[in-house]
């Protein structure tokens, strides 16, 4: 500087400042700790148990990898994974071609109904991952109307895996690709138009490319949860051995823990790399979509359109005839002698049987989950985005939100029980209650729900707690009367998520129910090995059925929300 | 430039010593300023230059690594943002979308426990002092860019706070409402007579509202002066560089009065640059006197040059010239429309230039 101003000294290497921090700002850290302390306990404490185990023998002693040297001494336990890594492949391979094509006809026709088949398309999301063996079962079982279809094949093995599994993963799969494709840039399209690009060197150029990241992030999520799904292979599996259905059989069958724990982490590898993989591609995605993009909007094309309009009635038509047929079954005195109308299966298998009370139990789980769950989740969410200081543990809990996306249920379950059920674990007491299932249920469906949590609060402005600092408010009252209101549909959209999950449930707490909190999808388990089939759909219909009501409820809700009290987001021209 | 009443009395706002790091980049280093009772300090530099950290550190949002800030007498430096006493505006106007205009301009007063008369009764005098009188029911997304910042800046002035921050209000708004507003926000600030610090990058919007302007580049404060001040008399290359269009001659001292640029000597007012020593020159446009038609300079720094440019602006043109002198870099002038309307602004005519020596700015 050639002549500093008089008002200006040089700067003195003072000693540095520590700032004083206001009690507010002590109780927002508090909750962060509290926050960060219930994911390591609820979350972390479980998944360690499992490597513990897993280098232990039956007493407890050290034994390195020898559980693992065994393990993979067994061939019938080596053929499990093999297995469980080909059904999966051949899911994925099948459902997002499925899906992407589905996906196509709802963005880039013109095709009618569209609104209803989105709906159809997702429907499957709310029925537990059972009911979809159920009816394969009804329609390709031993006493099954289209048996003969499958020319003498078996539906009980590979095969009912494979197709129940596409039947569960395809709204998954559907609602990623969608999403990506709903993000393409309708300016590419024209540009392309304008330089006379024809249709199919469009879709492969723009089409294709745009929707890569989605495609990748769907089949790594239909391959996780076609490894991770432990009640469809239960069901329809038959003598085809997989691993999550091995991990049972070693814990509930033979008690065997630490074998439970090593095929654990044998399953836990190819769901993290799944997982490790989507996360990457998520990253990438989001840097892909400019802010300033224009949404692209179809022209009418009749052949197309028709074309695409066939397919996702087909589509559509197969997904119905898998729910009908649950809801049939349930309907029917007794397949396949007496098809006439009955309530018998609710009145007489549900009701007398004495398991109607695992539905009211699933209920009370799901509505406890969804209200302490978002609760919690969006609370630590919002102490994450909104507050300051001590960024190690913020990171810390960055990175424990987004773990249970990689753990399949069966680990999770498995965790708690080794965890939990410790006698020197003070918290043994949780042990075969309610809330140890409603705690492995949130802390199951975490990620996905923080996401949700996190993409609201980034939306907002983040100079708000700023704003509100500098008016000598505090944080929690800005809190509740803007951060809470603006965000309500993402809160409601986060419960309505947990809840519906919740319901149809079964992987975490098939280990962790006591006879008087069995939960309904865990019924329809034991109803269906008891031969009592229509006993059994009958359950899954009532599972259906209520989540169908939850999610009546929460698109009424939110309609009247927007309309209502959240009248400032519709702009009214300014004067 | 303005000043309190006594001139001796401590500074309402005080800053020593400031630095701050964001990993290894270092945003701010020995910042120091004081700012007087009912002033308006515009920083201004280009983004980056540390203006925003400097005002979010004053307003707590950031903590400085070093470095004290007194306000009004007490020592603020370790204090947490609640505990400060400032309202603050940012470019994003940042209003809560889900509360009427009523409700965020009373946001900062129904935490102090005031009746809802007196709140109601604040409330309609505020937005009435920002123009807006009757818009208390609507929502922010029902108003325009402007009037929303004029609500911020309602609610920033609610609970009469002893010091008003603002981040670049004006930058989100197009041309022709940032005009009006900056107009606005001055009469408001003069007749409140809020000591007030405004955070830009627009020269021109620092020039017209501040009554002092420091001029920051690379964490540093590079000039702190009033608008003349830093536009006549530029402290350092970078001000001059930054503020205005300005001719940049390289010279060699020849003597304390006078300059060779090229086969050029230019006489200066006195400087204490020993003979031999390099120096820049610095001349805005405006200064650079431009006679046609054969009509001399008369002044001691009179060179030919040729017309090689004439770019209309509006109110005047700016005219390249290219000095008839080996070593003299060309320059930029600025004429009045109506003197280039009376001609001999031709491509390539011959003109006579004078360079005012009290114009020249000289700079090591």
């Amino acid at each position: 500087m050639a002549t500093p101003a008089a008002t200006l000294t040089a700067a003195g290497t003072g000693r540095a400042v520590k700032p004083l921090l206001h009690w507010q700002d002590r109780l927002a850290q508090g909750l962060l700790v509290v926050c960060c302390a219930a994911l390591v306990v609820f979350l972390l404490g479980p998944l360690a148990m499992i490597l513990v185990k897993s280098v232990q023998d039956k007493d407890g002693v050290f034994v390195g990898l020898l559980q693992f040297q065994d393990y993979f001494a067994t061939p019938r336990l080596r053929q499990s994974i093999w297995n469980t890594l080909t059904v999966a492949s051949i899911v994925t391979g099948i459902t997002i071609p499925l899906a992407f094509t589905f996906a196509y006809a709802l963005t880039r026709s013109c095709m009618p109904a569209k609104g209803l088949f989105r709906v159809v398309g997702l429907t499957p999301i709310l029925a537990p991952s059972l009911l979809a063996a159920i009816s394969f079962i009804q329609w390709f079982g031993n006493q099954g109307v289209l048996k003969g279809l499958l020319g003498g094949a078996q539906v009980y093995g590979a095969l009912g895996i494979v197709i129940s599994s596409i039947y569960a993963t395809f709204p998954h799969a559907l609602m990623i690709i969608l999403t990506s494709l709903l993000l393409a840039d309708g300016r590419l399209y024209e540009a392309a138009e304008s330089l006379g690009t024809r249709t199919w060197r469009k879709f492969l150029t723009i089409t294709l490319p745009g929707a890569k990241y989605g495609l990748v992030s769907a089949a790594m999520v239909v391959f996780s949860y076609t490894v991770s799904d432990f009640g469809i292979p239960k069901v329809i599996g038959g003598n085809y051995s997989v691993l999550a259905v091995d991990i049972f059989k070693q814990v509930i069958g033979q008690q065997n823990f630490n074998k439970g724990a090593v095929v654990s982490i044998v399953l836990l590898l190819p769901v993290l790399v799944a997982f490790v993989v989507d996360w990457i591609m998520q990253g990438k995605q989001q840097s892909q979509f400019s802010a300033r993009a224009v949404p692209y909007a179809p022209k009418p094309k009749g052949w197309f359109d028709g074309l695409m309009f066939i397919y996702c009635t087909v589509v559509a038509l197969l997904l119905l005839a898998v729910l009908g047929m649950a809801v049939y079954t349930s309907f029917i005195k007794l397949w396949p002698y007496d098809l006439s109308f009955s309530l018998r299966h609710y009145t007489y298998g549900l009701i007398d049987g004495g398991v109607i009370e695992t539905f009211f139990n699933s209920l009370r789980m799901a509505f406890a989950a969804a209200f302490f769950g978002t609760l919690f989740i969006f609370g630590c969410a919002y102490l994450l985005e909104k507050t300051r200081g001590v960024p190690v543990l913020r990171a810390l809990i960055r990175l424990l939100a987004a773990i249970p996306m990689g753990v399949p249920g069966m680990v999770l379950g498995l965790g708690y029980i080794l965890f939990f059920n410790h006698p020197d674990n003070p918290l043994n007491d949780l042990y075969h209650t309610m809330t140890i299932l409603v705690l492995s249920t949130v802390v199951h469906y975490y990620t996905s729900s923080h996401l949700t949590a996190v993409t609201a609060l980034k939306a907002l402005d983040s100079e708000f707690e700023s704003v509100s600092a500098s008016l000598k408010v505090p944080f929690y009252k800005t809190f509740h009367r803007v951060t809470v209101p603006v965000c309500l549909p993402a809160i409601l959209d986060i419960g309505r998520y947990l809840f519906v999950n919740a319901m149809v449930t079964i992987s975490a707490v098939v280990f962790l129910y006591a006879p008087d909190t069995r939960l309904a999808a865990v019924t329809i388990l034991n109803l269906d090995e008891a031969g009592e089939i229509g006993a059994a759909a009958a359950m899954a219909t009532l599972i259906v059925a209520s989540s169908t009501v939850v999610c009546l409820l929460y698109a009424l809700v939110t309609r009247v929300l927007l309309t209502r009290t959240q009248a400032w987001r519709k702009p009214v021209a300014a004067p | 430039m303005q000043r309190s009443p006594n001139g001796n009395a401590e500074p309402y706002l005080k800053l020593d010593g400031i630095s701050k790091n964001f990993g290894k980049f270092q945003a701010l280093c020995g910042v120091a300023l004081a700012v007087e009772r009912g002033e308006l300090v515009t920083f201004l530099g280009p983004s980056g230059c540390g203006k925003t950290t400097l005002l979010r550190i004053i307003a707590g949002l950031e903590t400085q690594e070093t470095g004290t800030i007194v306000q009004g007498g007490k020592d603020i430096s370790r204090l947490p943002a609640i505990r400060r006493d400032y309202g603050i505006v940012f470019q994003s106007y940042a209003l809560f979308p889900n509360l009427t205009i009523f409700d965020n301009v009373a946001y900062g007063l129904v935490n102090r426990r005031k009746g809802r008369k007196e709140i109601t009764a604040r409330v309609s005098e505020l937005l009435r002092l920002v123009g807006l009188p009757d818009s208390g029911g609507k929502y922010p997304g029902q108003l325009s860019g402007g009037q929303q910042q004029r609500i911020a800046l309602a609610r920033a002035l609610a609970t009469s706070p002893g010091l008003l921050l603002l981040d670049e209000p004006l930058s989100a708004l197009d041309a022709l409402e940032r005009l009006r507003l900056r107009g606005e926000i001055r009469a408001l600030q003069q007749r409140l007579g809020v000591t007030t610090i405004l955070v830009t990058h627009d020269q021109e919007e620092a020039l017209s509202m501040a009554d002092r302007i420091v001029v920051m580049n690379h964490g540093r404060v590079e000039q702190v002066g009033s608008p003349r001040d830093v536009y006549e008399r530029p402290a350092t290359p970078f001000a001059a560089d930054f503020i205005g269009k300005i001719n940049v001659l390289p010279a060699i001292a020849v003597d304390a009065r006078s300059f060779r640029v090229g086969d050029l000597t230019l006489a200066v007012a006195p400087v204490g640059i020993a003979a031999g020593g390099a120096a820049r020159l610095y001349l805005r446009p405006e200064d650079i006197a431009v006679h046609v038609n054969g009509v001399a300079a008369s002044g001691p720094n009179a060179l030919p040059a040729r017309v090689t440019k004439v770019e209309f602006l509006g109110a005047f043109c700016l005219v390249g010239l290219a000095p008839d002198v080996a070593g003299v870099p060309p320059l930029t002038a600025n004429v009045a429309r109506q003197a280039v309307d009376a001609g001999g602004f031709a491509l390539g005519a011959q003109v006579s230039v004078d360079l005012p020596p009290s114009c020249l700015r000289v700079l090591a």
